[in-house]
């Protein structure tokens, strides 16, 4: 017989390696954390603050880096009223120590020999772990026909632009479709509401080509796409989602 | 009272305290309305200093309730007709 590994996830103490603004309301964290044995892209960890009178706050960020990249990074959101992002945006800095569990989830993460078509499609920091998988598939070369349907509410709230950019130069097999809902620049010929089923029409490979679908951001969002995809004909098993809370942070 | 509303991946680590197996792709079947679906697309509750409740998208029904006091863990599994999950080991 053979003896099981425990798995039970233990806390882990990672220390800052540097703080990278993202956009006004995003930074990217860089960890180093002792001790850590990888992760799938897709998968989060839970950070929990303590305060000094013993309090704990615990939350879930996304992992933001591919599994094959050097350190660990979370890109945060800061929610105004969220009691642990604006200190993790706000207060914290390189040399600072940051508890931390995970890897975690095994439902919405993936990996390049589970294939595709793959159809990613993000509101806000959703995201964070779609941008671990398209990492993840430039790290390892792949070729794999992807597709990011991204959702933001202005030009310049949309993260990793920069790097998403250079990506789809370089590599033709990487499509990125921005939708803009709340302002956009001037001459903006894209799409400019939220994500819908005839958007999703447009963008999305046929059902009989059966893409594998991830959905993640906040739950209105999630759950109108994924409910657009089903109704086109896309089978439910191959549409997976991942919602942020109403009142996360 | 603060309540946060989660969905099945991000509770996964505070499930993952109490099962050992990958709780975010084990599959319920809801002792309400009989919707079967993995862990990880389930809405689920954290109401601070009570504990977690996963919930049916479906109908609602409590299908996990998870509290943690005084160095003990409460699980209410009520809900659900079963609970079945993968065997990484075997």
């Amino acid at each position: 017989m053979v003896a099981v590994r425990p798995r039970r996830l233990l806390w882990r103490l990672a220390e800052v390696v540097e703080v990278v603004p993202e956009t006004s309301r995003t930074k990217s964290l860089v960890l180093e954390v002792p001790g850590w044995e990888g992760h799938k892209a897709g998968q989060h960890v839970d950070v929990r603050l303590t305060a000094e009178d013993g309090y704990q706050a615990q939350r879930s960020y996304s992992i933001a880096s591919a599994p094959e990249d050097e350190k660990l990074v979370l890109t945060v959101d800061r929610l105004d009223d969220g009691e642990v992002s604006p200190y993790l945006t706000d207060v914290l800095m390189a040399a600072d120590k940051l508890e931390l569990r995970g890897p975690i989830g095994g439902y919405f993460a993936w990996e390049a020999e589970d294939g595709g078509p793959l159809l990613l499609i993000a509101g806000g920091s959703g995201v964070v772990p779609l941008m671990a998988m398209i990492r993840h598939r430039a790290a390892v070369g792949s070729d794999l026909p992807t597709r990011l349907l991204y959702s933001s509410r202005s030009y310049e709230e949309i993260i990793y632009r920069e790097e998403l950019e250079n990506l789809t130069v370089r590599d033709g097999s990487l499509e990125v479709i921005h939708t803009l809902t709340r302002s956009r620049p001037e001459g903006w010929s894209g799409y400019h509401r939220r994500i819908d089923a005839e958007m999703l029409a447009e963008v999305a490979w046929p059902p009989d080509e059966s893409p594998l679908a991830f959905v993640c951001g906040p739950t209105p969002l999630v759950e109108a796409a994924g409910a657009a995809l089903v109704g086109l004909g896309h089978d439910p098993a191959r549409v997976k989602t991942e919602r942020f809370g109403a009142t996360g942070g | 009272m603060e309540k946060l509303r989660l969905d099945g991946n991000a509770a996964a680590g505070t499930l993952g305290e109490v099962f050992s197996f990958e709780v975010t792709t084990a599959e319920y079947a809801c002792g309400g309305c009989g919707r079967t679906d993995r862990l990880g697309g389930a809405m689920v509750y954290e109401v601070r200093g009570l504990g977690t409740i996963v919930r049916c998208p479906s109908c609602d029904n409590s299908l996990i309730r998870l509290a943690h006091n005084r160095g003990r863990y409460w699980m209410d599994l009520r809900g659900m007709r079963y609970l079945q999950a993968e065997d990484v080991a075997g």
